[in-house]
């Protein structure tokens, strides 16, 4: 087995370990850097953000503002002195990626532009039209290019962590090209591999996204935090879930139910604002939590609209009119016309919630780390927690700047404390056993089990069970097929032999982290006996924050389900409140 | 529900065992509006699970899944097979590139000369953060904003004849985006990727056939690209050997 030496391994080119790569190398020139990703970094799911990246910029914003939106956005679960360093860095990190040739949209005067997202009390969102997390990812791919040091390593899977000694030793990776498994040696990990949508059946998030590095992590020990909080987008495409940005709702488009009624207002977030005149933070700008459920309810009271795909609303842009629509939002006006058969110039889109963002991930503190020496989590992947319960739109892209950046620096100063030191011999063992284990799975006897039954029962249970409004009974069958699903799982023979870019061997690698990762969210949900933000119980409809203003920690237990306990919420200045997105405030 | 008994010829092709591809035959019940990408799911997930592709986002912005769909280039995330003639649909990998398997493809020669044209802003001087971001004015956006769209999803390169037959060509994607670094405000790069972009594989060796630009899937107009820079070449070859003392 080829083995590599490094200083710091990045398992993930998205947004965040892109982010991590390079402000390695710019600390350092000498460090040694291994980038490793399943595909090659441009095909990452940050490429798919639409909407933009929240950042304080204009005068009348301050930093406690986007404070405030955050922490009452996520039902004050995020801990808030990580919320504050976010913040903080926030503008400077947009700002850097303007250096690096971001092509922010722009005003007429030069500098950058600001839209609005729900949520948020002032315009604060910088946006690259429609394609932001596109132009963030390659904004920043195509500067990492500048930096020898970057190591590449495309298309390398990553299986296993290596542990030993108590501390992160690497990690062991298959080439996908060859299928030989690699061996990475080094002192520090920084896991970047993004979210986990695919658990669900409808999703937002693409092939990749199948929760991988939450599981290695799990299963090294490392606690998952807060994995009962799933967000739903409110507009996605049926059939497809594909997204259509909150950008739609920031530029003035409005929900109308069946009759053409803007049903928002009666649930809180009224009154209804004019046409055209999008009123911060209440009706269409409401929180996405808020507007998932509104959906649920309208479903309910048989106000939606039957497609051949299930119930959806419509989202209506007509009146913003051709210009506006094609300046702000070509790529909605693309996708909804390729994918829906809709002209949005012409006529209203039907929508309905999709699947969208983990809150929950890996348990990192404010700086990044991990409770594992050496082993460091930025990223869609991880919990700092500035996400709370729910995230307000256009946080996740910044934030994958802001701890990408300091996951790197938290790694380098590991590094150079000259307490760590890879221990080879464990190393090699543990390699072998990763190689092993591959094998195994290519050595398994033939059997009637299938990839594909195990796979769509999975995202079946999560939905039916684990959905927008959760309640005990249905949570615990949920959480009971995902046990046997995890046996069953086991029995899953590999028809394709060949070594060669085996996309069966790795969509079976990943349906064993999704059915780790989807487990912990319902055992999770299952232990949290409150509803908050888009953790939302029939059966306990109240915030509780005597019991539950605590982060669910869910620990691997082998074959067993997670043993649950919980961690004390950072909580510095802002105490617990009521949240409010009715419009009839000051 | 509408669904069409459709039949796939896809190639296939494993090097551990094969010398030479081949084509395997798929018969698929499609929906009414499905792409072909949903088509080779459905392959992978029922019928056939050695088949080999790649995907991601499922909605035309990550560039994985381009193939040749009846010959042409094409994203096939974004092929409706509505759209295409009724009949068997031919699915092959990108044409011009090795095969790695079935229709993967290897990228390695594509993402050396992405890297050669150095594709990043090389600013006079580093800008304190302190400073702020530049001012860019909507219409200095607009000078370059188009060649910023593509998805890397190689279609020109499939397409370019030009390609084809000489591979050292730096081919119509990586031109596009050196055009789009040196018409940025923000960038004083261009004598830098001019070193890579005037020689013989460079702007030189394209024919413009403008077959990339009519298969572009984003509208980059690489085509487009090209003969600027051609263009801008030329002037600069007159300033250096015409005018030397306007050399900047
Ligand atoms: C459609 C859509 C629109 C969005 N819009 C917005 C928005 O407007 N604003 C906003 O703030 N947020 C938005 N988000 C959320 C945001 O885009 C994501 O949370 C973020 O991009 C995740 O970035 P990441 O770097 O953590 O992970 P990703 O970009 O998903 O990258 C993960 C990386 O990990 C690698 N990887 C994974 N597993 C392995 C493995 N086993 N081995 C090796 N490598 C591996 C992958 O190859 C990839 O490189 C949106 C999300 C979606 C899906
Ligand atoms: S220029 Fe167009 S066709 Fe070529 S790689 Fe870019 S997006 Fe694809
Ligand atoms: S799957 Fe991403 S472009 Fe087709």
């Amino acid at each position: 087995m080829e083995t590599i030496e490094s200083d710091v391994v990045i398992v993930g080119a998205g947004g965040a370990g892109l982010r991590a790569a390079i402000a390695l190398a710019e600390a350092d020139p000498g460090l040694r850097i291994s980038l490793l990703s399943k595909v090659y970094p441009m095909r990452s799911h940050t490429c798919a953000a639409e909407g933009g990246a929240a950042g304080v910029a204009r005068s009348d914003d301050s930093m406690d503002l986007h404070f405030g939106d955050t922490v009452g956005g996520g039902d004050w679960l995020c801990d808030q002195d990580a919320v504050e360093f976010f913040i903080n860095e926030a503008p400077k990190e947009l700002t850097r990626l303007e250096h690096w040739g971001c092509p922010w949209s722009r005003e007429t005067d030069g500098s950058v532009g600001v839209r609005p997202f729900g949520g948020m009390k002032i315009k604060r969102t910088w946006f690259a039209a429609d394609k932001t997390g596109f132009h963030l990812l390659h904004t920043l791919f195509q500067t990492s290019l500048k930096f020898e040091s970057i190591r590449r390593f495309d298309e390398v899977f990553t299986t296993d962590l290596l542990v030993s000694d108590g501390r992160i030793q690497g990690c062991c990776a298959v080439e996908m090209r060859t299928g030989e498994m690699k061996q990475f040696l080094a002192p520090a990990v920084i896991l970047c591999t993004g979210g986990a949508g695919r658990i669900f059946p409808f999703t937002t998030n693409g092939a990749i996204k199948t929760g991988d590095g939450m599981a290695l992590a799990y299963r090294a020990g490392v606690p998952l935090k807060d994995m009962e909080f799933v967000q739903y987008h409110p507009t996605g495409l049926p059939a497809t879930g594909i997204l259509l940005t909150e950008g739609c709702r920031g530029e003035g488009g409005v929900l109308r139910n069946k009759d053409g009624y803007r049903y928002l207002q009666d649930y809180g977030m009224g009154p209804e604002t004019p046409l055209g005149e999008p009123v911060l933070k209440t009706m269409e700008l409401g929180p996405r939590d808020r507007l998932s459920q509104a959906f649920w309810q309208e479903q309910k009271k048989g106000n939606t609209v039957p497609t051949k795909w299930g119930d959806c609303v419509l989202l209506d842009m007509t009146h913003l009119g051709e210009a506006r629509i094609l300046e702000r939002l070509p790529f909605v006006h693309e996708l909804a016309h390729a994918y829906a058969g809709v002209d949005i110039v012409k006529e209203a889109v039907p929508i309905r919630p999709v699947v969208h963002y983990m809150m929950g991930g890996i348990h990192t503190d404010i700086n990044a780390a991990t409770p594992l020496p050496g082993l460091f989590a930025a990223g869609e992947c991880a919990c700092v927690s500035i996400n709370g319960a729910n995230r307000l739109g256009s946080n996740s892209l910044t934030e994958l700047l802001v701890f990408g950046k300091r996951a790197a620096e938290s790694a380098v100063k590991y590094v150079r404390s000259g307490t760590t030191k890879v221990d080879r011999a464990a190393a090699d063992q543990q390699a072998n056993a990763a190689e092993a284990r591959v094998q195994a799975l290519f050595d398994r006897p033939e059997s009637t089990e299938t990839m594909t039954a195990v796979r769509n029962e999975m995202t079946h249970a999560m939905e039916t069970g684990a959905g927008i409004y959760r309640e005990e009974a249905m949570l615990k069958d949920t959480a009971d097929a995902l046990a046997k699903l995890r046996q069953r799982q086991t029995s899953i023979a590999l028809r394709d032999k060949s070594k060669v870019f085996n996309t069966e061997f790795t969509q079976l690698v990943e349906l064993g982290c999704m059915l780790d990762v989807a487990q912990a969210v319902a055992v999770s949900a299952l232990a949290r006996k409150e509803s908050r933000g888009s953790h939302q119980r029939l059966d306990h409809v109240e915030r509780d924050d005597e019991t539950f203003l605590k982060h669910s920690m869910a620990h691997y237990q082998g074959e067993d389900a997670p043993r649950m306990d919980y961690l004390d919420v950072v909580i510095t200045k802002s105490r617990p409140g009521v949240r409010d997105y009715s419009g009839a405030k000051s | 529900m509408s669904q069409r008994q459709i039949t796939f010829e896809i190639l296939r092709y494993d090097p551990e065992t094969e010398t030479e591809p081949r084509f395997q035959a798929y018969c698929v019940p499609c929906e009414e509006e499905w792409v072909v990408l949903d088509a080779l799911n459905y392959i992978k997930d029922t019928l056939d699970g050695t088949l080999n592709y790649r995907w991601s986002c499922h909605m035309a912005v990550c560039g994985s899944c381009g193939m040749m769909i009846n010959g042409e280039p094409m994203l096939s995330c974004k092929a409706f097979i509505r759209d295409l003639p009724a009949g068997t649909i031919k699915v092959e990998p990108l044409y011009h590139f090795p095969i790695e398997r079935d229709l993967v493809v290897v990228l390695d020669d594509f993402m050396d000369k992405l890297e050669s044209v150095k594709p990043y802003v090389i600013p006079k001087k580093q800008r304190p953060i302190e400073d702020g971001p530049y001012k860019q004015t909507p219409k200095q956006l607009h000078q370059y904003q188009q060649y910023s769209m593509c998805i890397n999803c190689l279609l020109c390169y499939a397409a370019c004849p030009q390609y084809g037959l000489t591979p050292e060509f730096i081919g119509p994607a990586a031109l596009a985006l050196t055009h789009r670094y040196n018409l940025d405000s923000r960038d004083k790069g261009r004598r830098q990727r001019q070193e890579v972009v005037a020689t013989h594989e460079g702007v030189w060796e394209c024919s413009f056939v403008g077959a990339c630009s009519e298969v572009c899937p984003k509208d980059v107009d690489p085509a487009g690209a090209i003969q600027q820079m051609k263009i801008a070449s030329t002037a600069d070859w007159y300033l250096e050997h015409l005018m030397p003392w306007r050399r900047s």
